[in-house]
């Protein structure tokens, strides 16, 4: 090697001296005010906006409305929801809701597995991301312009529903249980399908390698090893689809027909018994908390 | 690399693969005084192409019953894709395959009598341990009890008796490594596959799997076909050993011969250090034309003055390079007659700082002339 100057070269400071960065280096060492600050906004906004306005909603259910002056009464009763348990009308919009729910949630299920098995593992690597951004494109459209779209599937003697089935000898369902269903699981297969995908993407092929080279056919395989490692994914999906459905109420108005569900009778009270709305909008946040809590006793929220 | 190659140049390759098979046929007439002779694997003309890259290519192997056969090679050469035929996950393109006799070529991997240790290991995550090694027997309807039991002992077998509640992702890299072996075995099948099946292992725990393994093959007897890039691995647990090179399989012999006589050039520098002379070296030195390996351990490094014995043949140099290796110390000579040729000589008496001052003296390098072979090109 060449021999070595003493000096520093002439020209500024040394360049190794690393820079200093007071408030940096203060924050590095007290990790928790950090943290603090970063989360300071979204746990602001998840106490005040969200569970505030959730805390409202419970305590707003136990209030009542004077029937002669329209006012509300901030006096604590059951009778909202005494009423709600009784009135066989009410409480049939309720089963009525969550049947709609389930069945939304089950042909989502049904729909979005075999879809999403074909994007995450039959379609082409390259393919995938093309697939995931078709399944989504449904998303940027307004929500009226679809749920009215269906409306117009749906018509009666003109619709394209009636069209189809008129060849043989058949009309619309029309407006009804069933177009709502259809309209709704259409609105909300893809929040099934995205993590439907993302868990099956996630399964490495060497298992199911695995499960064939022990004997198992294809069909065991995926109920042996495909379904239980998706189960969390599937319920994930579920959470999604059933919620949504259970506060539904435009789609129900617009192809529902007569229909009524927990929405509309919320919308409906809103302006008129403010009480009463608030009580039945808990509903769906009560069949959530059960659904949830069911569901986490077969394990599927353990990995969450 | 993936050019197409011109039949001149593929002739001599069938021909050492015709040659191995009938060094196999060899094999199996030495054994057949145990009668143990029958053939687990047959593969015949084996093609695979995965749209214009050609995988494997006409690959003809003999696998006995019993056997340890290992399939060796550097990455890329096409041996996951020649187990992963065997198994059932990929269809050739061409040829056949017979499992015990039974052509299974066109079946899926559920209807072959073989099971696979996976590189990655693939047990399933949502199973715990004894689940997992009871997979194959419960797919299969094996009554409780009995399914409870053999993969307890299976369990047993590989030393991990107490750890059937666990969960896969509670087990360290070795341990996984015997559920997935216990995972196979308890299924008894009559050929075992295994991919790299140590390579996520450190060097000690590698070695000593290396040593189990061979054990647990000794015991139960089932046919080993074990995939590896490491040579040195190949060597110690096989009973013969199918070297490949581009899709193809250059020489299938035991330990001992594809070491020391090595069919072609690329198997003399894939299994053990390269030491080839060639040309006008081979000419000088040896009197002979064409290129010949002599393993590094085989040459003794004597004093230029050192006469040469009958059967003996030497050659001289300068020490370029002094390598010190712990029990051995590896000297890079660098032939007068040209070319260079490492020799390896056991520390005995030396110390690392003996050898320090070793380079650039002149030697004579000495070996005897049986342990020179000609390989091919
Ligand atoms: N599914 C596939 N699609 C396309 N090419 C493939 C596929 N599988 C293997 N190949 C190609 O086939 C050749 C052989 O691959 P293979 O996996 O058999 O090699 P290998 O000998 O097992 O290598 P390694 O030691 O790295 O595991 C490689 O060139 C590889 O790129
Ligand atoms: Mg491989």
């Amino acid at each position: 090697m060449s021999t070595v100057t003493p000096e520093a070269p002439s020209d500024g400071a040394p360049a190794e001296a690393p820079q200093r960065h007071p408030l940096a280096s203060w924050f590095y060492r007290h990790p928790r005010t950090r943290l603090s600050l970063l989360l300071l906004l979204p746990l602001g906004w998840l106490l005040v906006v969200y569970l505030g306005s959730l805390a409202m909603l419970f305590v707003t259910a136990f209030w009542q409305v004077d029937s002669f002056t329209g006012q509300i009464e901030r006096a604590f009763t059951f009778d909202n929801f005494v009423e709600i348990a009784t009135d066989p009308a009410y409480y049939q919009v309720a089963l009525r809701t969550i049947g709609i729910a389930a069945a939304v949630t089950v042909l989502a299920a049904l729909i979005g597995l075999p879809m999403a098995f074909y994007m995450a593992r039959v379609a082409r690597p390259s393919h995938r991301a093309l697939l995931v951004a078709l399944v989504l494109t449904p998303l940027w459209a307004s929500y009226l312009v679809k749920v009215y779209s269906w409306r117009t599937m749906f018509q009666p003697e003109t619709g394209v529903i009636a069209w189809l089935l008129n060849p043989f000898g058949l009309d619309s369902p029309g407006y009804g249980a069933l177009a709502t269903i259809t309209t709704l699981t259409y609105l909300w297969l893809p929040y099934m399908i995205l993590p439907l995908y993302a868990g099956l993407e996630r399964i490495p092929d060497s298992l199911l390698d695995a499960s064939a080279d022990l004997g198992a056919h294809t069909g065991r395989t995926f109920r042996s090893v495909v379904m239980p490692i998706l189960w969390p994914s599937l319920v994930a999906g579920s959470i999604f689809t059933f919620s949504l459905s259970l506060g539904d109420y435009i789609t129900v108005q617009i192809v529902g027909g007569k229909l009524q569900m927990l929405g509309n009778v919320v919308y409906q009270n809103f302006t008129l018994n403010l009480p009463f709305a608030a009580a039945v909008a808990t509903i769906p946040v009560l069949v959530m908390v059960v659904y949830l809590w069911a569901v986490r006793r077969t394990g599927a929220l353990d990995n969450l | 690399m993936g050019a197409p190659r011109a039949p001149a140049t593929i002739e001599p390759r069938g021909q050492h693969g015709m040659s191995a098979s009938a060094d196999a046929a060899h094999v199996a007439d030495a054994e057949g005084a145990v009668g143990a002779s029958e053939t687990a694997v047959r593969l015949r003309g084996l093609r695979k192409t995965f749209g214009d890259v050609v995988a494997v290519d006409s690959v003809d192997l003999d696998i006995a019953d019993g056997e340890f056969l290992t399939l060796l090679g550097p990455s890329g050469s096409g041996k996951t894709t020649v187990l992963r035929m065997i198994a059932g996950f990929e269809l050739p393109t061409a040829g056949s395959i017979e499992l015990g006799g039974r052509d299974v070529s066109q079946r899926p991997p559920f209807e072959r009598d073989v099971n696979t240790v996976f590189q990655d290991y693939a047990l399933f995550p949502h199973l715990t341990v004894l689940q997992n090694v009871e997979y194959g027997l419960r797919v299969k309807k094996v009554a409780k009890a009995e399914r409870r039991q053999r993969a307890t002992e299976a369990l047993a077998s590989v030393r991990l008796d107490g750890y059937g509640d666990r969960k896969p992702s509670q087990m360290s890299g070795g341990q996984r490594q015997r559920v997935a072996l216990a995972r196979a075995l308890v299924n008894r099948p009559k050929v075992l596959l295994l991919d790299e099946p140590l390579g996520a292992l450190d060097l000690k725990l590698r070695e000593q799997m290396q040593v189990e393994l061979k054990a647990i093959q000794r015991e139960v007897g089932i046919t080993f076909v074990f995939v590896t890039h490491d040579q040195e691995e190949a060597l110690t647990m096989s009973d013969r050993i199918a070297v490949f090179n581009e899709g193809r399989i250059e020489q299938i012999g035991t330990p001992a011969e594809v070491y020391e006589r090595p069919a072609t050039e690329f198997v003399a520098g894939f299994v053990g250090t390269s030491n080839l002379l060639r040309g006008e070296a081979s000419l000088k030195v040896l009197g002979l034309e064409g290129v010949f390996s002599v393993r590094p351990e085989k040459i003794h490094l004597g004093d230029p003055s050192q006469p040469l014995a009958d059967g003996e043949h030497g050659a001289d140099g300068t020490v370029a390079e002094v390598v010190y290796v712990g029990d051995a110390t590896r000297f890079v000579v660098d032939l007068d007659a040209g070319g260079r040729l490492v020799a390896l000589q056991q520390n005995v008496h030396r110390t690392s700082s003996d050898v320090a001052g070793l380079r650039g003296s002149r030697v004579r390098l000495v070996w005897r002339r049986d342990h020179e072979y000609r390989v091919h090109g």
